[in-house]
């Protein structure tokens, strides 16, 4: 036993307020599990965004297809890692593939994690880049003609009819993938949303609440990341593409904040027992988080810049570098937000008793695998492992273009 | 395996060879793996038999009689009488197959009998409760009560002894004058067989009213509050509002 | 040729679709968590409390630690003791008791209060258990004679089962890192002994036994006493009946 730990549950002890079962001095699912909603979050938004070029066939956002695709598979392979470090017995994960219990919505999860990455996300990086990559392969020497040759399965057909099956896969491909990016993180929201023990957890609005912000987390996220690499790598930013896809983000932050707020009127309207205790606690422990964080900085202040943009747009036309400053601010909060509503969901959740009368708190270790060290380090990792992508699979590099993307200059 | 790519277009061709890998090695893995790994069922059925085997501590209520037995005769006549043995002794199964190798504890402090008896609202009416600092102080509790056996020394003239909550509270209550004995009769056997033998109660509001109605002439009840017994209380009887070990009225 | 083309597409299609429906059947909730009427002979253990004769002496806490190995720190308990304090003005508060506490003792009444008493509380060994439910693993289980154990060979530790319960009675053991909680003493009760905490609490208010026999002291209990569960609400269908249940006790 791990004296340590016991020291950090003994200085638990003086900062519960009212009664907890005791048992429930300890919360079990700390960062870690509010690192992972927010990942898978952003895989399904940037899904979503992608299939916006492919099936509703909006132009402008072009540029931002591939990059929301490989932002897609970068955070979706870190995902399960934030998992398994969480587990007692993380050497033990592979139980869940050999005897999963169909009632847990946990087992089912990692089925519909393995359909969402191998089926659709694989599929579709693989289709989208296969020409390009028998293009690449062409014109390289050495390590990477070896990558590209491999990773395009060793295929060198560009003819009319292999193409031509690309296209209609990629269709039918997207088609089945924006649902199965729904029931991806639907799924998640599921898993707390199905606890009737937990009264902050159950609720019908959870699944699509989740989806929703995951829908504005990773919309924002691709056009952060748009905005940011494409002067890196030498590109210029096509302001009709982030404007469109601002306006996507702007439609999709009002959904997500009615819908909290209907989620938040319905409590308080039917009152139902635990009211008392979750008033406490938002009020107290969740103040910061989900007041401050969550709704003003997450919420209402991006939706308020962005607001601004558009009144004025009619009036006034905003200089591009003013805009730009005001929706790289507007996704950066939305970022900070949405981490904050995971943790007021995850955290939250555990920090009333279930017999509703107390409070405890969680602390944050800096170091260790539950440590904000580590959450960090998680959360920069899809990063990394973009740029990675982005060097093998460089999305404004393309040798055989889906349409001429507006207004994406390479230099070089 | 030429068939193949002359039939489906290139890229489908080149899947459909990947997923028929990975199928033949998904499928050789399962097989691969042993049963047990596998099926549930033999996961539960292993994890009961190792429960079931694991080592007991406590003996059970019947392990000491085998051989204390007149002990345990002794006990089964006294208050003790629902207490297993290791509820006091502590777990006794090393003692039950080794007895000279260990033995049970025997506690002889002033603290042990109290986390039981000493007195506490939350305890049930009637359980017999002490204040630990005033009952007998610096003196073992065995030294009057056998642990076995363990009626008081001396029959206890006071209800209080059982009935703490109550007394305590009418300690400080304007009842704190009267006797248990005013109101309740309590033959001698009470205390002796106390769940089987109950003390009286009133039964009519004329009893209260020997000094509360208007016209009561018990000298004692000179200074009681007074109210008109037609009329106060409508149909009920007086402790139907009135707690009589706090009678009070004012918060 | 159509028609064997008509056939098989037909015949296919029958079968996918079979196939989904099955699948959708087989993610509710299984069948095997509620029980109907179990086969006669068959032990289903169940579990009383008489929450007017606890005293709050802690005996119980103290066995089942000592009994199923539990750690001895304040944060694990298989079982506990609840005391409730509602007091004229309509407050309850509730704390949970230590035992050998060396509290003050307490000399005067407290004027203050209405009721008080004590709750004994441990896992409910529920006959429709959600804890059982979202286990990914099938670590957790129901016997055939009703108790839901935790097999900790198999255990990840995902703590979803903890999250699950509604009562507060897992945790997760700091030693193992597997989900712990109390077991009715599977390995006492098997050998026809009663669990720890009913061995040694003095004033018989844990009673303990086979709902399914036609007399014993469970059946006694159930016969006598208005049953209450806890939290009935979540049908969970728990198997610890008490007897006199204030409606303040979550």
């Amino acid at each position: 036993m791990n004296p340590e730990f016991i020291h950090s549950l003994q200085d638990l002890l003086p900062q519960i307020q009212g009664y907890i079962y005791p048992n429930e001095i300890e919360i079990h699912w700390g960062l870690l599990i509010v690192v992972y909603p927010y990942i898978t979050g952003v895989v399904a938004g940037a899904f979503i965004l992608a299939s916006l070029v492919k099936v509703f066939n909006v132009r402008e956002v072009q540029p931002l297809y591939r990059l929301s695709l490989l932002t897609a598979l970068a955070y979706l392979l870190v995902a399960p890692m934030a998992l398994v470090a969480h587990l007692g017995h993380p050497e033990r994960f592979y139980e869940i593939l050999l005897t999963p219990q169909t009632s847990s919505a946990m087992a089912m999860f990692g089925f519909v994690y393995a359909w969402y990455l191998m089926a659709v996300l694989l599929l579709e990086v693989w289709f989208v880049h296969r020409t390009d990559m028998i293009g690449w392969a062409e014109q390289e020497k050495g390590v990477m003609r070896f990558i590209h040759r491999t990773l395009a399965l060793y295929s060198r057909d560009t003819g009319e009819r292999a193409v031509a099956f690309d296209h209609k896969a990629l269709k039918a491909i997207t088609i089945v993938g924006i649902p199965s990016a729904f029931l991806l993180h639907g799924y998640v929201g599921f898993i707390f949303g199905s606890i009737k023990a937990n009264p902050w957890w159950s609720s019908v609005l959870i699944p699509i609440v989740f989806l929703f912000s995951a829908i504005v987390s990773g919309v924002a996220l691709v056009i952060l990341l748009y905005m940011v690499l494409t002067p890196l790598t030498g590109g210029k930013i096509s302001m009709r593409c982030v404007d469109k896809a601002i306006d996507f983000l702007f439609y999709a932050v009002i959904v997500d904040f009615s819908l909290e707020l209907v989620d938040f009127i319905h409590r308080v309207y039917q009152s139902e027992e635990e009211i008392k205790i979750l008033s406490e606690m938002v009020m107290s422990k969740l103040f910061a988080s989900l007041i401050i964080i969550q709704v003003l900085l997450g919420m209402l202040i991006p939706l308020l810049l962005i607001s601004l943009t558009k009144i004025f747009k009619k009036r006034v036309s905003l200089n591009e570098d003013l805009r730009k400053m005001i929706y790289f601010i507007s996704v950066i909060l939305i970022q900070f937000g949405i981490f904050a509503t995971r943790w007021n969901v995850v955290i939250g959740g555990q920090m009333f008793s279930k017999s509703f009368r107390g409070l405890t708190t969680y602390k944050m270790e800096f170091g260790g695998i539950e440590g904000l060290l580590f959450a960090i380090l998680l959360l920069a990792l899809p990063i990394i492992i973009l740029a990675v992508l982005m060097k093998v699979l460089p999305p404004w590099k393309e040798v055989h273009g889906e349409g001429a993307s507006e207004g994406v200059e390479v230099a070089g | 395996m030429g068939k193949l790519f002359e039939k489906f277009p290139d890229p489908l061709a080149r899947l459909i060879v990947v997923v028929l890998a990975l199928f033949v090695v998904g499928v050789t893995v399962v097989v691969l793996i042993p049963k047990p790994m596998k099926a549930v069922e033999m996961q539960w059925a292993d994890a009961v038999k190792r429960e079931e085997a694991r080592p007991v501590k406590y003996a059970g209520f019947h392990a000491c009689a085998e051989c204390h037995d007149k002990l345990y005769e002794t006990k089964k006549k006294g208050y003790h009488r629902d207490l297993s043995c290791e509820t006091c002794h502590g777990p006794a199964k090393a003692h039950t197959e080794d007895p000279g190798k260990t033995k049970p504890v025997i506690p002889v402090e002033r603290t042990f009998c109290p986390q039981c008896h000493a007195y506490n609202p939350s305890r049930p009416r009637g359980f017999p409760q002490i204040n630990p600092v005033a009952h007998n102080p610096l003196k073992p509790c065995a030294s009057c009560h056998n642990p076995h056996d363990p009626k008081p020394p001396t029959t206890p003239k006071e209800c209080s002894a059982c009935h703490g909550e109550i007394a305590r509270m009418k300690a400080v209550s304007h009842h704190v004058q009267l006797e248990c004995t005013t109101c309740h009769e309590a033959p001698q056997q009470h205390k002796v067989s106390p769940r089987a033998i109950k003390p009286t109660k009133p039964q009519t509001r004329e009893f209260c009213g020997k000094c509360h109605a208007k016209d009561a002439k018990d000298k004692l009840a000179k200074n009681a509050p007074k109210i008109d017994l037609a009329e106060h209380g409508e149909k009920y009887v007086c402790w139907q509002c009135h707690y009589p070990h706090s009678p009070e009225v004012e918060q | 040729m159509n028609g064997r083309r008509t056939f098989l597409r037909g015949f296919f299609s029958v079968l996918l679709s079979g196939g989904a429906i099955g699948g959708i059947l087989k993610i509710l909730p299984s069948k095997a968590d509620a029980r109907e009427a179990p086969p006669k002979g068959q032990k289903w253990y169940g579990f009383g409390v008489s929450v007017d004769k606890c005293i709050g002496c802690a005996r119980c806490m103290e066995a089942c630690k000592s009994e199923n190995n539990v750690p001895r720190e304040p944060f694990f308990y298989r079982t506990w003791v609840e005391r409730y304090i509602t007091r004229k003005n309509g407050t309850t508060t509730v704390k949970a008791i230590e035992p050998n506490a060396e509290a003050l003792p307490e000399t005067t009444s407290d004027k203050s209060i209405l009721r008080s008493f004590f709750v004994p509380k441990l896992c409910n060994q529920c006959a429709s258990p959600p804890c059982v439910q979202v286990c990914p693993v099938g670590a957790t289980f129901q016997t055939k004679d009703g108790v839901v154990l935790v097999n900790e060979r198999t255990c990840i530790g995902c703590r979803y089962c903890i999250q699950a319960c509604p009562y507060g009675a897992r945790y997760l053991h700091p030693a193992t890192h597997t989900a712990d909680k109390c077991t009715f003493c599977y390995h006492r009760i098997s050998r026809g002994l009663l669990p720890a905490c009913v061995e040694v609490c003095p004033t018989q208010a844990r009673i303990f036994g086979d709902l399914n026999a036609a007399a014993s002291p469970m059946s006694r209990f159930l016969r006598m006493n208005k049953i209450h569960v806890l939290k009935p609400g979540l049908n969970t269908e728990p198997k610890v009946y008490y007897a006199n249940l204030d409606g303040e006790v979550r």
